[in-house]
């Protein structure tokens, strides 16, 4: 659906400010997925996603859209292929001249091809579509971020594009809000066969909803693949420090005063990290486990989280036993979840035994 | 009428001869603001929009032609409106076919105020966040739909104040083209007022024009509330 090859974007150019904003990315964006970008700040996000319906002219590479180059438009053609791309922003911005069916009719407006009776239909049934009939008349300065944001995306889905660009979207929203806007999303995709592409610096963003991620760092993107794939084994450093923001990854605080070795000597228990993935996830493995090996377990750290409604759980144990049992229960967990990883050894006095 | 009945202070006869002059000078006056606010607008708002989409970050960015026309602009506001007036006048002449009379005196009038104007509109439609521009131009408006739907409604009511603020100054003005042969109240001011020591003549006057600003501010500020939904 969408195709970037060999995108670079210097801004300024051959002046003292110039800055690379992008650097050779390629990407293909497959037909109803929902493809997540995700960098820190400056990484040169907005610069790619605005890459897609042209407000930015990439200095090098080609973008193609539902079949058609970009680079070879006309500006009026140009015109006519961006309102099949429609676009969301993080500071909404609405008109704050226009009432909220005004806004949503904008671009129907603009294009001038339906009749006012027809304009008044589609609003009535996008109003809909976002949950906001109530509030047709009301001001965006009436309305909370939530809302606004609502009116964005019926605004960016009146001229029924194939595409939606979301910058941000959700980043000056509360959790919650931003949840059901995800939410509000997801539906849509699923209603209008829409294509997807959100930027984001929030990783939860890119967890509860996109099917696929890139991480951007420097105008390069440095990793790629499905979200789970990036969530459960990130590779590059910056990945893990945004994945761990939100699966909560870093030792327990049991473990903050104990020195953690990496060879197993005669008394040291496992410090043993879980994944779990999908309908395994509440599995009772621990106990499983502990009854085959006859090891004994303890729990350190977990919670089951979500990736996309996929159950994924993480885990940190302590498994104590002669060197023997413990390899045989690392066999036997990774059997039985989706990676095991061996943190160290130590030598820790349980509480319960003080 | 002679001049005698002045000096006899007939007091019937000078109430209404004075109310008869102020009534015809304050017409003059609304005649010269009214079309030299219209004529000021209709050039002035292009002229803004000009020199805000031809200036740096907007999507006709043009430095070469944004400077030459601010420093045109510029210039043309730096001369005080009593010389201009005067400097203008074979102008005048040319458009109107006299320099002198009410009609005439619009000429300067709007030549004064028009790159005022362009200016208070430049700044006006800057209040407009670009983040809209962005968005409209995402939705495929062309430029000229941007300028008409996006930056001028949302900037209305930052351009009505402004208007206000040039109707006011145009007040000021056109009482200023009163003394040289313009009409209007300030004529009056100057003639009865001021070379006939006529005291009573030169504070109805300035009564008058301290109620036509007042009127005027207050619609501006009802208007420009009416258009503020932010
Ligand atoms: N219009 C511009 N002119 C010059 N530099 C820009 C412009 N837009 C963005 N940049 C620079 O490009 C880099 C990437 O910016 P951006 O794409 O906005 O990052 P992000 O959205 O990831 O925060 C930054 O260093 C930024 O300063
Ligand atoms: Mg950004």
């Amino acid at each position: 659906m969408i195709t970037l090859q060999d995108i670079g974007k210097t801004y300024a150019p051959g002046t003292k400010q110039e800055v690379k904003a992008l650097k050779d990315i390629s990407l293909k964006i497959e037909k109803g997925e929902i493809f997540g970008v995700i960098g820190l700040s400056g990484a040169g996000k907005s610069t790619l996603i605005r890459m897609i319906n042209f407000l930015e002219i990439p200095t090098t590479g080609t973008v193609e859209v539902d079949g058609v180059i970009l680079n070879s438009l006309a500006p009026r053609e140009l015109r006519n292929m961006r309102r099949k791309i429609g676009m969301i922003f993080q500071s909404f911005n609405l008109l704050s001249s226009a009432t909220v069916a005004d806004n949503i009719a904008f671009p129907l407006r603009l294009e001038k091809k339906l009749s006012e009776s027809e304009i008044k239909e589609r609003v009535q049934y996008l109003l809909g579509l976002v949950g906001l009939e109530e509030k047709a008349n009301m001001y965006p300065a009436q309305l909370s971020g939530g809302q606004k944001q609502r009116v964005g995306i019926a605004r960016a889905l009146a001229g029924d594009p194939k595409v939606l660009l979301c910058d941000e979207a959700t980043s000056a929203l509360d959790p919650k809000t931003t949840s059901s806007i995800l939410e509000l999303l997801l539906d849509l995709r699923q209603k209008l066969n829409l294509t997807i592409v959100i930027i984001t610096h929030q990783m939860e963003v890119i967890k509860e909803c996109c099917d696929r991620v890139a991480v951007i760092d420097g105008g390069v993107i440095t990793e790629m693949g499905r979200t789970i794939d990036v969530f459960t084994n990130p590779q590059k450093e910056l990945t893990r420090r945004l994945v761990s923001a939100v699966i909560h990854q870093e030792l327990p605080e049991l473990l903050a005063h104990t020195e953690i070795v990496k060879e197993y000597h005669e008394g040291a228990k496992a410090v043993i990290e879980l994944l779990f993935l999908g309908p395994k996830a509440d599995a009772p493995v621990i106990v499983d486990v502990a009854k085959e090996c006859q090891v004994s377990i303890s729990l350190l750290s977990g919670n089951i989280d979500h990736i996309q409604k996929e159950p994924f759980g993480h885990m940190i144990v302590e498994v104590a036993g002669s060197k023997e049992e413990i390899k045989k229960a690392i066999v036997e967990f990774e059997r039985r979840v989706h990676k095991v990883e061996v943190l160290g050894y130590d030598e820790r006095k349980q509480l319960s035994e003080f | 009428m002679s001049e005698s009945s002045f000096l006899n202070f007939d007091f019937f006869n000078n109430f209404s001869r004075m109310s008869g002059l102020l009534w015809d000078g304050t017409l003059e006056t609304l005649y010269m603001v009214f079309f030299a606010s219209a004529v000021s607008i209709i050039f002035g708002v292009p002229l803004g929009v000009i020199l805000l989409v031809t200036s740096k970050g907007y999507f006709w960015e043009s430095p070469n032609f944004y400077r030459i026309l601010g420093t045109i602009v510029n210039a043309l506001r730096s001369v005080p409106f009593i010389i201009l007036m005067v400097a203008i006048i074979p102008f005048t002449k040319f458009l109107v076919g006299s320099s002198i009379g009410t009609t005439a005196a619009i000429v300067p009038l709007t030549v004064g105020t028009i790159p005022f104007l362009g200016r208070l509109v430049e700044t006006s439609l800057r209040t407009v966040p670009t983040g809209l521009i962005e968005a409209a131009t995402s939705m495929g408006a062309s430029p000229w739909q941007i300028v008409r739907r996006v930056l001028i409604p949302e900037a209305m009511p930052e351009l009505i104040q402004n208007f206000t603020i040039t109707v006011i100054l145009l007040i000021g003005y056109s009482a200023m083209a009163g003394t040289i042969g313009g009409g209007g109240l300030g004529d009056l001011a100057i003639r009865y007022g001021y070379m006939r020591f006529r005291a009573d003549m030169m504070i109805s006057t300035v009564i008058i024009l301290i109620v036509m600003v007042q009127v005027v501010q207050f619609i501006g500020d009802l208007l420009s509330r009416h258009f503020d939904h932010r």
